[in-house]
């Protein structure tokens, strides 16, 4: 971030929502973007960030919430008030327009606020449109910036991709935007030209001095252009920091794995600068988290070292090597952990070898909880225990194609008859899934609510069973903290797999 | 920056505003006031008696139902309705086949000769049929002449509404669907029942909509054509109108409605998509 | 061999389909030379009945301009009506839309008869005079404005939606986007369904005679009216041979002129 750079926020989003027809695209967005920065917004595609680049541009609307520009509310106000122009994906050149007439179309529309003497000499003010010369001069400067001088009479749909590029591109700035939005604008070039218009709008926007909001679902894209890069998943911001905070201090697996490759381990914090994944103990630089907190770890491929097979505990053996121009990409199987590692040298396929991982190079973050895990038994009733409780399931679902007979036995597709009895499985239910309530008898589990934040449509609740297991839930009514309540979960909710032993294949 | 002004904003969605009401007057009022006349009697009074007409005219009963007039002109209207859609069909389908697969530079051009004649006025065309059928000495000769004038007639006229929807669906069918059934061992006829044929049901669908119904009603045409001998359902509405007999038009109208309701609902014809657009749209 | 007795087979079939279009026309056509009104006796070649088409003592002549005043007057009410109708429909909210399309469809699909009737129903449910010609006009509207808005549909969607909001990005009011960059996209689909509106309602009977004014006639109305033992209808009718000779001369020299023309224009591509 140029720290040169005017501190003024030029536009704020403020617990910004939007819903189509009832389903959330994007949830409590806050946000700012500081005058004449490069913002990139990153996501998959769906993640909702062309919807907030939407609404800033004034054509959808927020739900609820409010953009504010120079500090001034514009929620309601329509785009063609707007001092923000855009550039659109498939440029939205209007094709029975000629060049000239595209690019000018902003100024025409345009009204200057002039003042003149009237007859008896009073000042008076009133709208003018732009004078035509002085539309043709604007008009011709674009062009140049954009390369594309003397084209003005030429027709939209005689010019090449990369050509109608840049008189959208032209249209836009002609019109001296306080923002210019950008919607995945080289998303129809191919490879090179992209590349070219990357390194060209990065220049054009160092030369205006606009601020740009960029919108792109390519990585590579936002960690070359960007001052700043907005990673958002699921209509919400997953991290905000420069290209290389994102890249080196990813806010959690989300950003590490949509940025650049990573490997992504389950782990456990014992104390603070120790975290043991893959079975071994690792130095890191993180802490700050409880003891033997369940974590995410992150690693890069380029951070991990191949070593002979005894110079490290992470012994593995080499599966795959593939040369990919740089450098090559390796895998190599350590148990039933696959790593990816990029290095200049070539180990052999089948060579053992151990890996070594600097303490800068392993990244610590809190797990993101989507869904209640748990580790459950079948019981003979063909109920399963779990998360101390017991609970009602399908237990068909563990073999596709199988039934229950008269007696509880399972015969499955290909008419073997089993006794699930105390076999194990791994169970996910939904957060959505669980409901509560304070008639104890009712549900499978019972504990306290120990914890519930306010997450804008429901309740967030984690409820603590006696033996210190947890439930995540949602729940749209208000309850109390410390309330004892019983948890249940419908029959078809509750998602059995089995527990693949290590070492076996299924 | 200037503080937005509280009124109503122009949108694209309210333009449909007047066209919307023009629809409820023009389409929905109307044919609930066929409901209405088709039950009610001349003072007003709920009644069934325009379907007793269909019974108690010549006798009771079934048989009362079957010779009753209504019946007979509605099977008869149903007859060479059934008739000139297969024709049309029989006719159609290889006409817009062989346009749609030959190999001339410019198909369309083929096709304008089908749909050319069209925009001479449709009663001046009955009429050459007519003097034609004249000429030739089978205008009005015999009953069962005048059926067969009336089933030509229907052809002439609605043929181009049939060739129209299934050229559209023949010409958008991908060729490599048949290189890939004949590659997967497919005999030309086979790949045509297979491929060709299910590819272009859309066309056949919305063609014989197009045929169907009008052949059913045109009397201008059968009219015209049999010199007033053959009644079609279309001149029975039409009888009983002159006759300032709404009651048992509106009774009539109301059963084609539904006949026309439950084809459409069969065939998917209200879904959106641009299939019926045919019925003259793609002439232009 | 077997390919070409196939083909000698496919274009015979082609060409008899077209005899069978054609004939009645062409028939006509030779007959509007025939001196006499009559079909049955040819009497020798003459200019007769064009003579008595052209002379606008005689009806035939007031019919066509005034069905053909009646077709522009109810083309352009329809277009304007389906144009913006077509574009609020296309833009309104899914259902609204899905209400508007299958509503459209109903004077399409329904037989042109229960159309007329029920709206001649309407008509004197509320008492419009029909010697104002309005009910003439919206009946004839009734049946062109859902062809209007059929063929606008398919422009409507092929557009880019972004048009509509770049321009109002470069500060265009939702009115002058409208009109500077949507009604330009779809000025073909306006256009065909003008055309279209114009054919519908110059072919159109069973409205027309259900609704027009009784001192006024169209083409189709006409020559239904006629009565055939009578001479002078005989006559108005032999006249109408010969307005059908130029119309179908008119077509054909379009068509040949349009082709003509579109085979220069992939020639001097060509080049």
């Amino acid at each position: 971030m140029n720290k040169k750079q005017n501190e003024q926020k030029i536009i704020e989003l403020i617990d910004v929502c939007k819903q189509f027809d009832g389903v959330t695209v994007v949830e409590n967005m806050n946000l700012y973007v500081r005058k004449g920065e490069f913002v990139t917004f990153l996501g998959p595609s769906g993640c909702g960030k062309t919807t907030t680049l939407r609404m800033i541009a004034g054509f959808d609307m927020p739900t609820s919430g409010k953009i504010l520009l120079n500090g001034e509310d514009i929620s309601n106000l329509p785009p063609n008030k707007r001092p923000v122009n855009t550039v659109f994906q498939k440029y939205a050149l209007f094709p029975h327009l000629n060049v000239f007439e595209n690019v000018a179309f902003g100024l025409k529309q345009k009204r200057v606020e002039t003042t003149y003497l009237d007859k008896k000499g009073n000042k008076k003010v009133r709208f003018e449109k732009i004078p035509k010369n002085i539309i043709a001069e604007k008009v011709k400067k674009a062009l140049e910036i954009v390369d594309l001088s003397g084209f003005e009479k030429r027709s939209i749909a005689t010019l090449s991709g990369g050509q109608q590029q840049r008189i959208a591109i032209a249209r836009a700035i002609v019109n001296e935007p306080e923002i210019l939005l950008l919607d995945e604008p080289l998303g129809a070039l191919d490879l090179k030209m992209r590349k070219e218009m990357q390194l060209e709008l990065k220049a054009m926007h160092k030369k205006l001095g606009i601020t740009f909001i960029y919108v792109t679902h390519d990585q590579e894209e936002a960690l070359t252009m960007s001052d700043t890069i907005v990673v958002i998943a699921d209509g919400v911001i997953q991290q905000i920091g420069t290209p290389e905070n994102v890249y080196n201090e990813p806010n959690n697996t989300f950003v590490a794995d949509f940025i650049g490759e990573s490997n992504i381990f389950s782990g456990v914090m014992p104390k603070d600068g120790q975290v043991r994944f893959c079975g071994k103990s690792f130095a890191c630089l993180d802490g700050g988290f409880e003891k033997d907190e369940p974590v995410d770890v992150v690693v890069r491929p380029e951070d991990i070292e191949i070593l002979p097979a005894d110079a490290s505990p992470l012994k593995g053996k080499v599966t795959s090597v593939i040369f990919k121009g740089m450098h090559y990409q390796i895998l190599v199987q350590s148990g039933r952990y696959e790593i990816e590692i990029q290095s200049t040298v070539a180990p052999e396929i089948g060579q053992h070898v151990s890996l070594a991982i600097k303490p800068d190079g392993i990244h610590v973050m809190k797990k993101v909880f989507r869904v209640n895990r748990f580790n459950g038994v079948i019981t003979k009733r063909n109920t399963v225990e779990f998360g101390d409780g017991e609970f009602d399931c399908d237990v068909t679902q563990l073999y596709p194609g199988s039934y229950l007979d008269e007696e509880g036995y399972l015969i499955t597709a290909k008419g073997e008859k089993l006794d699930l009895t105390d076999t194990e499985v791994n169970v996910e239910v939904g957060l959505h899934d669980i409901t509560m309530s304070d008639n104890l008898d009712e549900g499978g589990a019972q504990g306290n609510i120990i914890s519930l934040i306010y997450k804008s449509e429901y309740y967030r609740y984690i409820v603590r069973t006696e033996n210190e297991e947890d439930y995540v839930l949602a729940c749209e009514d208000l309850w109390n903290e410390n309330d004892l309540v019983s948890l249940s979960i419908p029959k078809d909710k509750i998602k059995l797999s089995l527990k693949v032993k290590e070492g076996i294949q299924q | 920056m200037t503080k937005a002004k509280f009124r109503p904003r122009f949108s694209r969605k309210m333009l449909a505003i007047p066209y919307g009401l023009f629809l409820l007057v023009f389409v929905v009022v109307p044919l609930f006031i066929v409901l209405y006349y088709a039950f009610t009697n001349d003072e007003g009074k709920f009644t069934f008696e325009y379907l007793k007409v269909f019974f108690n005219e010549n006798g009771e009963g079934l048989k009362g139902f079957f010779s009753s007039y209504n019946f007979k002109t509605i099977m008869r209207s149903f007859f060479i309705s059934v008739m000139s859609t297969i024709i049309c069909l029989l006719i159609a389908y290889p006409i817009a086949y062989i346009i749609a697969n030959c190999k001339l530079k410019n198909k369309s051009c083929l096709l304008l000769l089908f749909i050319v004649p069209m925009w001479v006025n449709f009663v001046l065309r009955i009429n050459a049929l007519k003097e034609l059928f004249v000429w030739l000495g089978i205008y009005n000769k015999s009953n069962a002449w005048n059926i067969v004038n009336t089933i030509i007639g229907m052809v002439y006229d609605f043929l181009p509404f049939m060739i129209l929807p299934i050229y559209t669906t023949l010409i958008k069918i991908d060729k490599s669907y048949l290189e890939a059934a004949k590659d997967l061992g497919a005999t030309p006829a086979k790949a045509f029942i297979k491929v060709t044929l299910p590819l272009s049901k859309a066309g056949i669908i919305s063609g014989a909509s197009m045929v169907f119904l009008p052949s059913m009603t045109n009397y201008v045409v059968s009219n015209y054509l049999t010199s007033r001998n053959v009644k079609i359902v279309g001149k029975l509405i039409d009888d009983y109108f002159t006759g300032d007999l709404w009651h048992d038009g509106s009774f009539i109208a109301l059963l084609l409605l539904l006949f026309m309701f439950l084809v459409t609902w069969l065939t998917g014809g209200f879904k959106e998509d641009d299939q019926s657009v045919a019925r003259g749209a793609s002439l232009w | 061999m077997v390919k070409t007795l196939k083909g000698i087979a496919k274009w015979s079939f082609v060409g008899l389909i077209l005899l069978f279009i054609y004939f009645p026309i062409l028939f006509l056509t030779v007959n509007s030379f025939n001196q006499s009104d009559y079909i049955q006796n040819w009497t020798g070649f003459g200019w007769e009945h064009y003579a008595y088409f052209f002379n606008f003592e005689n009806e035939p002549i007031r019919v066509v301009g005034q069905t053909m005043l009646l077709a522009v007057v109810v083309a352009f009410l329809s277009t304007l009506l389906g144009t913006f109708g077509a574009i609020g429909l296309f833009y309104a909210k899914k259902r609204t839309s899905a209400t508007l399309n299958a509503l459209n469809r109903i004077p399409v699909i329904n037989a042109d008869v229960v159309t007329a009737i029920s709206f001649a129903l309407l008509v004197s449910f509320i008492g419009l005079d029909k010697s104002t010609y309005i009910p003439l006009i919206l009946g004839q509207m009734l049946l062109c404005t859902p062809f209007v808005v059929l063929s606008i549909i398919p422009k409507l969607k092929q557009m880019d939606n972004n048009l509509y909001e770049a321009a109002l990005d470069l500060g265009a009011t939702p009115r002058k986007a409208l009109f500077s960059v949507i009604i330009p996209q779809i000025l073909p689909g306006i256009l065909t369904g003008f055309l279209l509106s114009i054919t519908l309602s110059l072919d159109d009977y069973v409205i027309a005679a259900y609704t027009k004014p009784d001192s006024f006639t169209t083409i189709s109305t006409h020559i239904y009216g006629l009565d055939k033992n009578n001479i002078m209808g005989a006559k108005i009718k032999a006249a109408y041979w010969a307005f059908t000779a130029i119309i179908f001369l008119i077509i054909v020299l379009v068509v040949i002129l349009s082709n003509v023309l579109a085979y220069r224009k992939t020639r001097s591509k060509k080049r």
